[in-house]
């Protein structure tokens, strides 16, 4: 019944008591994707807390430290399954580390959810989380307006927020934005349609979620194929063998297709495509395959393939969005390990463009520091050349991570303007 | 609709390739962490795959509590033989007559804590960089919030508040000497996910998966299986039941479920309509609320 069921990955943004985790419980719970001993034991903490009835937010808490601090700490994902599609959520937390979990959170998301409480309406987390769900061209953003219980179902509440949503979102790219008034706490509109808003229209949160029209998100045009490995099995079936592993970016890849190779700009032509259950007539994003071309050329992990009339941008110098995501601030022109699909880079941050003030999103040119949680524009500078196409085209060709290697860490995080 | 599109367990099939070969490439000496379940046995499959036309690069590492099924034991020895790969076995009774660990002692004593200490000590005489698992985030709660690649300490333990940032599909293996990664391909699968994997692959999987004639023994809200490792408590009297497991774990622990599913057919229309977590029969999840959290931190699967 689910073979032809697609995934969505989504996010959640909001502030601290928006009622993130509450809706998150309540969407799990209403299509009884929860199970009864997961019930049982949050009835048993929720009486021993002394709350009244279930507190289904109790039900995304992970961490020993979260449950005793009543927060999110971290990026946590959860599971459920309708009919129609299986979604992944990426739960984020809302406070102090926001940006850098919420980046995370959101660079596999198809759809951003962004909560607002209907009686403070759009406040500066807000503009935050839509900045960032733009920034990470999320190509569908769903504007719940939450505690509409605590506002007597007021349509015109409802209207305020979304005058107020749009009169600054304007700006930002994102493609797709929708409004939903909810209860998150009663289920209004979550997975059934409210009973105290025939005003609204609309469709109900799960609903939406379920009928988002996903498949044209995927760049179709730009072929982009980044070696993963290389198979030489030597055995006596496959003597010969040489087959590119990866997975493919974007676009479509058939046999006989002329490609270049990158970055040696040697040209071939692909002979099979192959998989273990047999050759491919094509293969397309985000298909695992192996490559296999008419000529005996030296290619290598970190190399990309690509159709000849069609090829990314081969540089050394990059600029990008960076997202930096570590308490250790970045140190002026130290070196980094920069990593770009299958292909990894020493590199020197050369110069910082502009920093945003995340509360005013206004660019300031006169701090240039770069702490955790800081979103600004820089100049890159790699030892050899990365193949990169701009994140608006290709979130997978567009994207490079920083690694400190005195510390191994994931220290930033960047997208290709 | 375009035709471009993945079904969902397609791409959650090409996502777990992803992961296995990224594995192999950044990697010295990575292996699969082997237990004769069905996550382990999927994610074996997967590497096959991922590698193909190549043997599966890895060897299959089992830690052995000595607590088994037999058929666990056999399913296990029969693969390695079809897939010509290398096995490393770690031994908790090794770890127990070298002094190592010490056995649990008084009612409801298990060697499920024991294992980490094996499994560290065979990480370590190996040398093995990275120890793939088959661990789900759907499992449990402090493995919801697992990454794919999750760095281990030079003493093999987690701290899930200070994780690396995992962004698209850039995975940051990076590590110095001593310490280790767990990678985990299938981290976005369900357990439902697996069971219409398994049944879509027709992958062959230990027979305790169907139900079948057993004695058992009604403990912990479930039938823990009758072995010789199992001492009967007052008021407690073997049945013989017609039961299937749901996870499998060691012998004296793992709890089955009434049933009459004995085809994948059966099984995943079963576990679709399943109301309790498949952990919830697992005695050793029970102990406390953060029990799961607890082990993972001290380097437990």
């Amino acid at each position: 019944m689910l073979d032809n069921n697609q995934l969505l990955r989504f996010t959640t943004a909001g502030s601290v008591d928006d009622g993130k985790s509450t809706l998150i419980g309540r969407l799990l719970y209403d299509s009884k994707s929860i199970f009864e001993d997961q019930l049982e034991a949050i009835e048993n903490t929720s009486k021993k807390k002394g709350h009244e009835g279930v507190d289904l937010a109790l039900f995304t808490d992970g961490l020993r430290d979260e449950r005793e601090q009543g927060i999110t700490i971290d990026v946590a994902y959860r599971y459920f399954t309708t009919p129609k599609r299986k979604f992944i959520i990426a739960d984020t937390p809302g406070h102090i580390q926001y940006t850098r979990n919420m980046v995370t959170g959101a660079s596999t998301a198809n759809a951003a959810i962004i909560l607002v409480d209907a009686r403070h309406g759009v406040i500066e987390q807000t503009k935050r989380h839509a900045f960032i769900a733009s920034l990470l061209q999320i190509p569908h953003v769903i504007v719940c307006v939450n505690k509409m219980d605590l506002v007597e179902y007021s349509e015109e509440a409802y209207n305020t927020v979304i005058d107020q949503f749009e009169k600054f979102s304007s700006k930002f790219l994102v493609k797709d934005i929708r409004f939903i008034p909810i209860s998150a706490l009663d289920g209004d509109n979550v997975v059934n349609r409210s009973e105290n808003m025939d005003w609204y229209l609309g469709a109900p949160l799960l609903h939406t979620l379920e009928t988002l029209h996903i498949s044209s998100d995927i760049n179709k045009i730009d072929a982009r194929f980044p070696v993963q490995t290389v198979l030489r099995p030597q055995n006596d079936s496959h003597r010969d063998y040489r087959g590119y592993a990866g997975r493919v970016s974007s676009g479509v890849f058939r046999p006989g297709d002329e490609v270049t190779i990158l970055p040696s700009g040697f040209t071939s032509k692909i002979k099979t495509i192959d998989t273990f259950e047999g050759e491919l007539e094509e293969a397309f994003a985000p298909m695992s395959v192996s490559i296999t071309l008419t000529d005996d050329i030296d290619i290598s992990r970190g190399d990309m393939i690509v159709r000849s009339n069609n090829k990314a941008k081969v540089t050394q110098d990059v600029e990008v969005m960076l997202c930096w995501l570590h308490n250790n601030p970045a140190k002026p022109r130290a070196k980094y390990t920069i990593k770009h699909t299958s292909n990894e880079q020493k590199a020197m941050i050369k110069e910082v463009v502009y920093k945003y003030d995340i509360n005013t999103l206004e660019r300031k040119t006169d701090d240039k520091d770069l702490g955790m949680n800081d979103i600004s524009k820089v100049k890159i500078r790699t030892t050899k050349p990365l193949m990169i196409d701009s994140y608006r085209e290709n979130r997978i060709t567009g994207s490079i991570i920083l690694v400190d290697d005195s510390t191994n860490e994931t220290v930033a995080a960047g997208m290709v303007v | 609709m375009s035709k471009y599109y993945l079904n969902y367990l397609d791409e959650l099939e090409s996502e777990a390739i992803f992961v296995l070969r990224e594995v192999w490439a950044q990697f010295q000496n990575p292996v699969i962490l082997f237990s004769g379940g069905k996550d382990s046995i999927v994610v074996t499959h997967l590497a096959r795959k991922a590698f193909y036309p190549s043997k599966i690069p890895f060897s299959l590492m089992h830690v052995d509590t000595g607590h088994n099924f037999p058929e666990t034991i056999q399913f296990r020895d029969n693969l390695i033989k079809e897939l010509g790969v290398n096995l490393i076995v770690g031994s908790v009774q090794d770890s127990i007559d070298e002094g190592r660990v010490a056995e649990e002692r008084g009612k409801g004593a298990t060697r499920n804590a024991l294992q980490i200490t094996t499994l560290l000590d065979a990480i370590e005489a190996s040398k093995v960089d990275c120890a793939i698992g088959g661990g789900r985030r759907d499992e449990e709660k402090a493995r919801a919030k697992e990454r794919f690649f999750s760095h281990r300490d030079d003493f093999g333990q987690w701290d899930p508040k200070n994780q690396r940032p995992e962004l698209w599909n850039i995975f940051n293996g990076k590590h110095f000497e001593g310490e280790h990664f767990r990678a985990f391909p299938i981290s976005n699968w369900t357990e439902m996910d697996v069971w219409n994997y398994i049944k879509r692959e027709n992958i062959a999987i230990p027979s305790l998966y169907f139900a079948h004639q057993r004695e058992v023994v009604w403990r912990n809200e479930s039938w823990i299986p009758n072995s010789e490792f199992l001492k009967l408590e007052e008021n407690e009297k073997i049945h013989i039941k017609k039961i299937r497991f749901r996870t499998l774990g060691d012998i004296t622990i793992t709890g089955g479920i009434e049933s009459d599913a004995d085809t994948l057919e059966k099984i995943a229309l079963e576990v679709s309509a399943m109301r309790q977590t498949e952990r919830g029969n697992r005695s050793d999840d029970k102990r406390s609320e953060t029990a799961m959290e607890d082990r993972k931190r001290q380097g437990y699967f």
